[in-house]
């Protein structure tokens, strides 16, 4: 059916694919946020919750992926109400604070309760997704995220984010919009980490805090917001990217946290000029 | 028959009483003007009955229902819409969309519709933008619609603001200073437009500095001073009200002019 | 025993409290939610190590030399990342994403020149000898961390409110247009306020790691944590709440390691933070950034 040649390829580079398609969801889990105005750095800590609860589910519980998947998005959204709805008329400085450490506090959970695996994490979780799921989500995911952009409600997260007193004297329900933002980054987030959870046989506890975080807001400040497609070329960019510099991944980091930098100081659109072709009927 | 109804709306910041117990009646179909020097409360005013304050105690009621209590983003659904002071158009997007903001309130389609396309949704889009183009058309930047909203002059961007808070048609709209920055032949089609508006069917409240605008459009007028209404009334009577003189010239030209007869 | 407890809690809380005080000073009067902040306490940590390790000094020289190295780091992280940002008046959430892009460039920087191995001060370079009142024990360390502490809050305070450099800051966090126009620098009260701010972090870098014998790069960016949830219980920009939830903090924290499981400290902090911001989230005395959209 495929080319052999093809075969062969995703077969060599397999992680390197389904990296891309993971963090591409990760880009859209930040996404969807900042394109309400917002800033919610727990997309890392989401992810977590999604692979070690996916985890379980599998090896404990038997049950099958196509349960598990949904079923291990349910923590991070709780999580996301827990933390969202109090911050909902504050400042977004406070959302901010509150998600930042979320990753590391689950780092210290992890490590300490048993049930988690501990230091050693959980490992011989099934092989149970690939490709196609991967791929599929985050293809589902551009298309509804596409769709939305291009409607009544891509124009009032686009108002929101501009000028939300204006925004809600149009009628703008920015308080549900916000909510409704986190809930979605959660939901991809935590499905991220159970794809990745079910295509790499082993989780542990250092792979979620700080520095992931911090990695997948620069893949959407890298990219820019103004299409969905933007922060996930930017995922692909800095995933592609340091594989030349495999071996220094401390040095990625610093190059990741440089990117954020540069970004905000002097190309507040990004790296990557992809506009949004302007409907018009 | 009044369309707003104000009773002793008061609201103080830290000390400050910026609104003191106003009272203030909008007849349903006229242009009503709110005046006032600078720092009286007339923008506050604003954010008062469109929600974005919340007063320490009074109550608002449009149309005989109470909204004092109504989150601002709810205010729109009632039927009201509001320019701004300073310019507050959507940089990102262009003339058409900026204007199609204006309809949010009235877009039902939920998530599912919007995703799945569904004809209801396409329906409401279509539509949409007609009225847009027609909002457009009124305020006369029909032509302008697929520009950038940045790419407008001062006085079209105001125009714009116009046309995004008329495309719902309100039952009322409140323009801050809708004639700021313009020109004696800007503010002239500025009145034009207005009385427009106001024919259509929408009842307007207006703040606004320039007094020749003012006394030649509005009906009836209310005057702020410090917060608390000094005045109000036919503009001819406001603008020989003593307690107004004052307020704008202070109290020896007052007098003077009094003495003048 | 709960009184030694109690003493860890308090000793604990007010290195919290230290580290605190700065962050919410940047914020107060800079405008700015700094996250490199964090960093000036590693770097603290560091310096400090450097000087006991390779100098040879002895650590009550260290620690205001690492505290004042800090604080000149802080100055230059400032205006390279800060000054701009402040120029044009931008949303204090791009300053919380340009510093916290650069504190994870340079927590990564320092662990690819360094190694992320823990060291440890120096053997000696305190004391093993500790107080001891009846059934409590206060080691050297603790008493180092005791005075420090008192030293640098009292000189603050005593800066802030006695000083007229203390005035113009307070102005500068009231109103700081204003405050310009008043014919105060800000300029260089800004950088006055990164060198203080900056040396406090260090020096609570060199009292934690004093206190727990343990120095790594990534040792800034667990204190942070504490530092938000003090500052959020305190009040954004709130002096004295900085204070109280500080030791607060550090009290709970003590207690809970103490009575129900050490492994849970981090969640301890993080609780507190959600439960603050559902029921009070202006915390004790602050005036939170309510909107009403």
């Amino acid at each position: 059916m495929m080319p052999v040649w093809l075969d062969d390829f995703l077969w060599t580079y397999q992680n390197v694919v389904y990296a891309l398609g993971i963090n591409g969801l990760l880009a859209l889990s930040m996404y969807v946020v900042l394109a309400v105005g917002q800033l919610s750095l727990g997309q890392a800590a989401f992810m977590g919750m999604g692979a070690y609860a996916s985890a379980l589910l599998t090896l404990k519980l038997h049950l099958p992926f196509a349960v598990v998947l949904p079923a291990a998005t349910i923590p991070p959204v709780l999580f996301a109400l827990a933390i969202g709805t109090p911050t909902l008329r504050l400042s977004g400085v406070y959302l901010a604070i509150a998600t930042i450490g979320l990753g590391e506090v689950l780092r210290a959970v992890y490590l300490n309760v048993d049930a988690l695996g501990g230091a050693l994490g959980i490992s011989g979780i099934p092989e149970r997704a690939g490709m196609v799921s991967i791929y599929g989500l985050l293809i589902a995911a551009l298309a509804i995220l596409w769709l939305v952009a291009r409607s009544g409600i891509g124009r009032a997260m686009e108002a929101m984010r501009e000028d939300e007193i204006a925004a809600a004297v149009m009628g703008v329900n920015v308080q549900r919009y916000r909510l409704g933002a986190l809930l979605a980054s959660a939901v991809l987030a935590g499905a991220a980490g159970a794809l990745s959870a079910h295509v790499s046989s082993f989780i542990g506890p250092n792979e979620y805090g700080f520095e992931p975080a911090v990695t997948i807001l620069s893949y959407a400040l890298l990219g820019g917001i103004s299409s969905p497609f933007a922060p996930v070329a930017g995922a692909w960019i800095l995933t592609l990217l340091p594989e030349a510099l495999r071996g220094f991944a401390d040095l990625r980091l610093v190059f990741n946290g440089l990117i954020i930098v540069v970004v905000v100081l002097f190309l507040p659109n990004g790296l990557l000029p992809l506009r949004m072709r302007r409907w018009v009927k | 028959m009044s369309l707003l109804e104000i009773t002793a709306l008061t609201v103080r910041f830290a000390g400050l009483v910026a609104v003191d117990a106003v009272d203030l009646t909008v007849d349903a179909g006229s242009i009503h003007a709110l005046i006032g020097p600078n720092g009286a409360g007339k923008t506050t005013t604003f954010n008062l009955i469109t929600g974005l304050i919340a007063p320490t105690s009074g109550t608002i009621r449009l149309d005989g229902v109470d909204i004092t209590a109504l989150p601002a983003f709810r205010r729109a659904g009632f039927g009201m819409a509001r320019s701004f002071q300073n310019i507050r158009i959507f940089a990102g997007l262009t003339v058409l969309e900026n204007v199609l903001t204006g309809l949010h309130a009235g877009l039902t389609s939920n998530l599912l519709d919007v995703v799945l396309r569904l004809p209801g949704f396409r329906r409401q889009e279509r539509d949409a933008v007609a009225r847009a183009r027609a909002a457009l058309e009124i305020v006369g930047l029909a032509a302008r619609a697929d520009d950038a909203a940045t790419a407008l002059a001062y006085g079209d961007q105001r125009r714009l603001e116009i046309a995004r808070a008329i495309v719902a048609r309100p039952r009322l709209l409140l323009l801050d200073e809708p004639a700021a920055g313009m020109n004696p032949a800007e503010t002239e089609a500025l009145a034009a437009l207005v009385r427009r508006i106001r024919d259509a069917g929408t009842t307007v409240l207006l703040v606004e500095h320039d007094m020749g605008f003012v006394m030649g459009i509005a009906d009836r007028v209310t005057v702020l001073n410090f917060g608390r209404r000094i005045a109000d009334g036919a503009p001819a009577a406001v603008r020989r009200d003593p307690a107004v003189i004052t307020a704008y010239l202070g109290a020896k030209v007052a007098a003077r002019l009094e003495a003048a007869g | 025993m709960l009184a030694q407890q109690l003493i860890n809690g308090v000793l604990l809380g007010s290195t919290y409290a230290l580290f605190a005080l700065g962050f919410t000073l940047m914020f107060g009067v800079l405008k700015v939610v700094n996250l490199t902040y964090g960093f000036y306490f590693s770097a603290g940590a560091f310096f400090a190590l450097h000087m006991t390790k390779q100098w040879g000094w002895p650590i009550w020289a260290a620690l205001p030399a690492a505290a004042l190295a800090s604080g000149v780091v802080a100055v230059v992280l400032d205006w390279l990342l800060l000054t701009r940002l402040r120029r044009i008046n931008a949303p204090e959430l791009a300053s919380l994403m340009v510093t916290l892009g650069a504190v994870l460039a340079l927590y990564a920087g320092m662990t690819t020149w360094l190694g992320p191995d823990i060291r440890r001060l120096p053997a000696g370079v305190l004391g093993g000898e500790a107080l001891v009142l009846g059934d409590l024990r206060i080691t050297e360390a603790q008493i180092l961390i005791l005075l420090a502490t008192v030293i640098l809050v009292g000189g603050l305070l005593a800066l802030m409110r006695l000083t007229p450099i203390g005035l113009a800051l307070r102005a500068m966090a009231e109103k700081p247009d204003a405050a310009g126009l008043m014919g105060i620098d800000t300029a260089k009260l800004a950088a006055l306020v990164s060198l203080v701010c900056g040396g406090l972090a260090g020096a609570g870098g060199v009292l934690i790691g004093l206190n727990f014998n343990a120095i790594q790069p990534y040792m800034g960016e667990a204190m942070m944590l504490r530092g938000f949830v003090v500052i959020i219980i305190g009040g954004l920009g709130d002096v004295k709440g900085a204070l109280i939830a500080g030791l607060l903090l550090g009290v709970v924290e003590t207690l809970t390691a103490g009575y129900i499981d050490s492994g849970l400290k981090e969640a301890v902090a993080f609780v507190m933070l959600v439960a603050v911001l559902w029921t009070r989230p202006a915390g004790l005395f602050g005036r939170a950034h309510i909107q009403r959209a």
